[in-house]
């Protein structure tokens, strides 16, 4: 705003409409189509009754099970049909299982140059003594990046659902959130104290040493989304927002993907696989080594531990 | 190890089983917990312990918390506190 423009000036721009089509505060359709105002629908009483008795006389009608015959019939075909679906469904799930070739064969389809390439020199190639997350997070960082986009929309999606914007709203679920617990229950916050900053440093521990040892960025993310959610079920949401609100939800959520995408770019346009890349790998079994693999994890971590913590609150009271 | 394998393998079959029989819905969660946690056990028997992590994790825990959050809500699970609550003389806010 540092042009001086009076505000009919400014309703010309094109910034202006775009704005107004963006924030949709104007109706496109007022003024153009023909309308006629409408009255409020008023049902009487009589008709109310009515309509009462016959949706009562369908019931009956449909629910009579002593005198209809079909509907009898109806009911045993249906439940023995059910039966009989699940019983050949399975069977024939079994037949498949046992076609299938079994475990370690050497023979068999997935045991190509791929899995030898990544076992032969999957450490070399990566940095990674975790040869699993060494695969899915630099061979295959795209796969696991639409992974965390998938998360990051599932939550979008519910908090669109179940976010509770209205301010009323919003102070009943408050007001009702723990109306059916006991309040401050005191085994459950004893054994909370003990248990949350064992949980975290455990998923923190697996975080950052997802390259070294089994684990990675999903599962230390998602056993530091479970104690978040015991921290909370334990002390209330008062307690876990004064670290934990949507504010800091929003600016961690979107700075990891954000983050997970720029080194994921990098990493491609520098080289990728084989060719020269710009980030060390480092000492194969340091903490501080694998070239992306280190922050890409925490970008993980952070991500899911975010949306397990988000689906909690947003199930349990519609906001963060 | 093989018997320890095959006696877990019957559990999960055993939980499948009792969740679609139960008549209670959170028994059937109970249940679906317990799967899920031998579930893990039996990912470490083969050898893939990050999956254990995950599964025990998302499985046992978030999962079935957001069962019960849903059977909350929906007022499935028997609420009992709320008359003791009343007869205390309610005191709706913390």
């Amino acid at each position: 705003m540092s042009k001086l423009k009076s505000e009919e000036e400014y309703q010309k721009t094109l910034a202006f409409h775009f704005f107004r089509w963006l924030s949709g505060s104007r109706d496109p359709y007022v003024g153009k189509v023909e309308m006629q105002p409408q009255k409020e629908y008023q049902e009487e009483e009589s008709t109310i009754q009515e309509r009462m008795c016959e949706h009562q006389m369908i019931r009956d009608k449909v629910y009579d099970r002593e005198n209809n015959k079909w509907l009898l019939f109806f009911w045993r075909f249906y439940r023995i049909m059910a039966v009989v679906f699940c019983i050949v469904l399975g069977a024939m799930l079994i037949v498949t299982v046992s076609y299938l070739p079994p475990t370690g064969n050497a023979s068999n389809p997935d045991n190509n140059e791929v899995a030898k390439r990544y076992i032969e020199s999957g450490m070399q190639e990566t940095g990674a003594v975790n040869v699993v997350t060494g695969m899915i997070l630099t061979y295959r960082a795209f796969d696991t990046f639409g992974e965390t986009n998938v998360l990051f929309i599932a939550t979008c999606c519910v908090m669109i659902m179940l976010m509770a914007e209205d301010a009323e709203l919003k102070k009943r679920e408050l007001q009702n959130d723990r109306r059916y617990e006991p309040k401050n229950d005191a085994i459950l916050q004893g054994v909370a104290t003990v248990l949350v900053p064992i949980i975290f440093i455990f998923g923190i521990y697996i975080i950052l040493n997802g390259h070294l040892s089994p684990g990675g960025g999903f599962s230390g993310g998602a056993a530091m989304g479970a104690g978040l959610i015991l921290y909370a079920s334990a002390f209330g949401f008062k307690k876990t927002q004064r670290f934990f609100n949507e504010e800091v939800y929003k600016a961690a959520k979107v700075t990891a993907l954000c983050l997970y995408g720029l080194v994921g770019i990098y990493y491609y346009v520098m080289g990728a696989n084989g060719l020269e890349n710009h980030i060390p790998l480092g000492i194969p079994g340091h903490i501080v080594s694998a070239g992306i693999i280190f922050p890409i994890n925490i970008c993980v971590g952070i991500e899911v531990a975010c949306t397990m913590y988000a689906f909690y609150a947003l199930f349990r009271r519609g906001g963060l | 190890m093989q018997v320890f394998q095959y006696i877990l393998l019957g559990f999960l079959v055993i939980c499948a089983f009792s969740v679609s029989f139960s008549k209670k819905l959170l028994n059937s969660i109970l249940i679906f917990m317990s799967y899920s946690l031998v579930m893990s056990i039996i990912w470490i028997c083969l050898e893939s312990p990050d999956l254990a992590i995950t599964e025990a994790a998302v499985g046992a825990g978030v999962t079935s918390v957001l069962f019960f959050v849903t059977l909350k809500k929906i007022h499935a699970i028997e609420e009992i506190k709320e008359e003791a609550d009343r007869k205390k003389g309610g005191d709706g806010n913390e």
